[in-house]
């Protein structure tokens, strides 16, 4: 057979001319726009090159780049925020052999390490060590994930549930009188931290609230639906700014006198709330993807409604929106930034406050381009890891 | 079967399902009404000790605050109510501009997602996958800060061919200034504008009575463009007189000037969202199956009639109900304007909110407000998904 084969006509081999031709000048029309497209490239990546390496100052992020990570968090304190970052990324390392798919996992595997390490050797003497620290953990999560059974994926499972709590009392700490972890304020967290800190709080929150809701406007308890589709339905209906406007300004007015919150775990209410009335809608669609006969199954099975919510419906229905849900999570972390509108010092508040120093005024080009950058890479990572799950748990494909 | 029914006797109330529903329904309606009551309860406490109370009287009291743009007749010395008023007609003009050149840009956007050129579709895609994966409050920030105040000044004015001027005050172009025979032309306009309506109509209602329709959408702007154009003739002298933008010492002369604030967030949101349309525009294209692409061809349409009667009918049902969301998400992210300065609905409301400290009517306002545009959204989506589905069998 294989010595029949012809050879394709001389356009379509693949040689570096007859791709040319085929993909880029097949017709006139095309070959216009080739050149029209190649030329705004060129002028783009050029110019981009240009500023970023010749005009742009990137002192201004040097010097502020322990402020714009990690806001004012004391120094001493951080080797809380390190240890949280340890442990993440041996769950990331650990994840990466289990549910990763042959070499793109390994790939993504060797080129997190490499990062990892090459930053180390970019940074001062006092991150070095828990640089290296982290990426000896990615690699050895990984190492152990290879092959794992089923006990492994559970513990891993729980790894991943357990571990948000963890961070956020870590770095919170306990005592207000000194201690093992004396009490960090809330006025205290800043920068890229506090973005995680707010999009990980909505994450954790939103998830149960939004699934309640979802199954209170599937219910047939008329008052409770009528509840769940106006909470709903107004959330979503107003911009998120306004939400937590209102979490700010009128949430200590409900509360009995007395009782205050501070501004941060404002923030959290207002990105929580409105984060559950997306969730619930994204979980209604799954629920209303799941057949009939699931429902009719369960209750021939004698399973009570919750049992049968609980164990047959839902688990389903989930599975099916996991990358509806990542998307959903990537659109919160891209929002957390409105909080710098009602004075927060997340990644944009610290911004303002970087370009207030007297030494860095006019500077705004480079921090908001490096501040878009930060949130470019986590937003793709994430949308990234979100396919690989998608293709690992056969979503679609059952 | 009916005997045994009679012998297993009504179950005891507790156990009624019919009684435990409206029991968790009352009891569940109950604690929101607790809950509800408490929160306002502690809530006109505490507004009383700062020694206010509920009401919307305070919007006919003198605002004493300056708004850069206005599209009505705002000034310092009029009603807060008025300043609403102008900051949510600022918010639809925002809108209306932004979805329009948002439209554009995304089907461009969508079409060179599946151009058969390579060049095309990765610049298509790459720069998808930039804007989708911003922030777009740091985007408008840095195409505020960065990019439109970064502008020369006005003396160093940039001149772009046709007149115009790009400036770190403002963009400005040439503008038309009415002249006195103007008021005779906008009837011209509008006679030309009931006419491509009823020929549109028209053109409907014979394509239901023979089945075949001629092109509304190319011959009803045709009519319209051909009386404005005799009404334009027509007249002694031109309704409208070219202005064109000059640089006249420190300031800006004549034309159209745009501020940077307007042009930022106008811009951005157009920027951010096109992307999101694309994706909306190549999903919808793809949706269509190649099946019936060759089904018509096969019948002897053309490719072109192919387009118009087969591929785009179906292709709009599955964009138009994303594509509005999209619309609505534009509608309520220009409330971002407060980031760059824009007097927009929340922007001017926020200022109001500081100027009198009613916090609780400034929110539960522009909450109204925003929720209004999303309800007229939705019961617009309802409406076409049942005519749309009609329309299918």
């Amino acid at each position: 057979m294989s010595e029949m084969t012809l050879k394709p006509p001389l356009a379509e081999r693949r040689s570096l001319l007859g791709w040319l031709r085929k993909n880029l000048f097949n017709s006139w029309g095309n070959a216009i726009l080739t050149v029209a497209a190649g030329w705004l490239t060129f002028v783009t990546l050029r110019g981009l090159l240009q500023w970023v390496f010749t005009e742009a100052d990137w002192a201004v992020i040097v010097t502020n780049l322990r402020l714009i990570l990690l806001g004012q968090y004391p120094i001493a304190e951080v080797w809380r925020i390190w240890v949280s970052m340890a442990l993440l990324a041996f769950l990331i390392g650990n994840s990466l052999s289990i549910w990763g798919k042959g070499k793109t996992s390994t790939r993504f595997t060797v080129l997190l390490v490499a990062v990892l390490l090459a930053l180390a050797f970019a940074v001062g003497e006092s991150s070095r060590l828990w640089l290296l620290g982290m990426a000896a953990l990615l690699a050895a999560g990984w190492w152990l994930g290879r092959g794992a059974g089923k006990a492994m994926r559970n513990v891993v499972g729980i790894g991943w549930v357990v571990w948000p709590p963890i961070f956020i009392l870590l770095l919170r700490g306990f005592s207000a009188q000194g201690g093992v972890l004396p009490l960090v304020g809330t006025n205290l967290w800043g920068g890229l931290m506090l973005t995680f800190m707010l999009t990980i709080v909505g994450i954790v929150f939103s998830f149960p609230i939004g699934v309640l809701l979802a199954l209170g406007r599937q219910s047939n308890l008329t008052i409770v639906r009528w509840f769940c589709v106006t909470f709903i339905e107004v959330v979503r209906g107003v911009p998120l700014i306004t939400i937590l406007f209102m979490a700010q300004l009128m949430l200590p007015l409900f509360l009995p006198a007395g009782l205050t919150i501070d501004r941060v775990l404002r923030a959290m209410v207002g990105i929580t709330l409105f984060s559950a009335a997306y969730l619930a809608e994204n979980v209604r669609g799954g629920l209303q993807a799941i057949p009939k006969g699931q429902y009719e199954a369960a209750y021939a099975l004698g399973l009570s409604n919750p049992l049968s919510m609980g164990l047959i419906i839902l688990p389903q229905a989930l599975r099916l929106i996991i990358p509806i849900l990542v998307g959903q999570f990537i659109a919160l972390f891209k929002d957390t930034a409105l909080v710098a509108i009602v004075g927060l010092f997340d990644l944009v508040g610290i911004a303002r406050t970087v370009l207030a120093q007297p030494a860095f005024l006019g500077t705004h080009r480079e921090v908001y381009a490096f501040i878009s950058l930060l949130y470019w890479v986590f937003s793709y990572a994430m949308s990234y890891v979100s396919i690989r799950l998608e293709d690992s748990l056969g979503v679609g494909k059952r | 079967m009916a005997n045994a029914h009679k012998a297993s006797a009504s179950p005891p109330f507790w156990r009624d399902e019919r009684v435990l529903k409206l029991l968790a329904q009352v009891i569940f309606g109950a604690a929101v009404l607790f809950f509800g009551n408490m929160l306002f309860g502690n809530m006109v406490n505490g507004l009383r000790q700062q020694g206010t109370t509920l009401g919307l009287s305070f919007l006919q009291n003198t605002s004493g605050f300056d708004l850069a743009e206005t599209l009505n007749s705002y000034t310092r010395s009029s009603a807060y109510w008025q300043a609403f008023m102008a900051g949510l007609y600022n918010t639809l003009l925002v809108s209306a501009v932004g979805i329009l050149f948002a439209t554009i840009l995304g089907v461009i956007l969508g079409v060179a997602r599946l151009s058969s050129n390579v060049l095309v579709r990765f610049l298509a895609t790459a720069y998808l996958e930039l804007m989708r994966n911003l922030s777009l409050l740091v985007f408008l920030i840095f195409w505020y800060l960065g990019v439109f105040l970064k502008l020369p000044l006005v003396r160093e004015a940039i001149t772009w061919p046709g007149n115009v001027l790009l400036t770190n005050r403002g963009i400005a172009i040439p503008w038309g200034l009415p002249t006195e025979t103007w008021p005779t032309f906008k009837l011209f306009l509008i006679a030309g504008l009931v006419l491509a309506i009823a020929l549109i109509l028209y053109f409907r209602w014979q394509g239901k009575r023979t089945g075949k329709s001629p092109l509304a959408i190319v011959w009803a702007p045709l009519a319209f463009l051909a009386v404005a154009v005799a009404g334009w003739l027509l007249q002694p002298s031109a309704p409208l007189s070219l202005d064109l933008p000059a640089v006249q010492g420190l300031n800006i002369r004549g034309g159209r000037i745009f501020t940077p604030e307007f042009m930022a967030l106008v811009s951005g949101l157009v920027l951010y969202t096109a992307a999101f349309i694309g994706e909306v525009v190549r999903a919808g294209i793809q949706a269509v199956s190649k099946g019936q692409v060759e089904a018509s061809r096969a019948l002897g349409l053309s490719s072109f009639q192919t387009l118009r009667l087969v591929v785009f009918p179906q292709a709009l049902q599955v964009i138009i109900p994303p594509l509005t969301s999209q619309y609505l998400n534009l509608t309520k992210n220009s409330s971002l304007a407060i980031a760059v300065g824009y007097p927009d609905l929340f922007y001017v409301s926020n200022t109001i909110l500081n100027q009198s400290g009613r916090a609780v009517e400034m929110i539960t306002l522009v909450m109204l407000t925003y929720l209004f545009f999303s309800l007229v959204t939705s019961v617009f989506m309802n409406w076409y998904n049942a005519r749309a589905r009609l329309v299918e069998r």
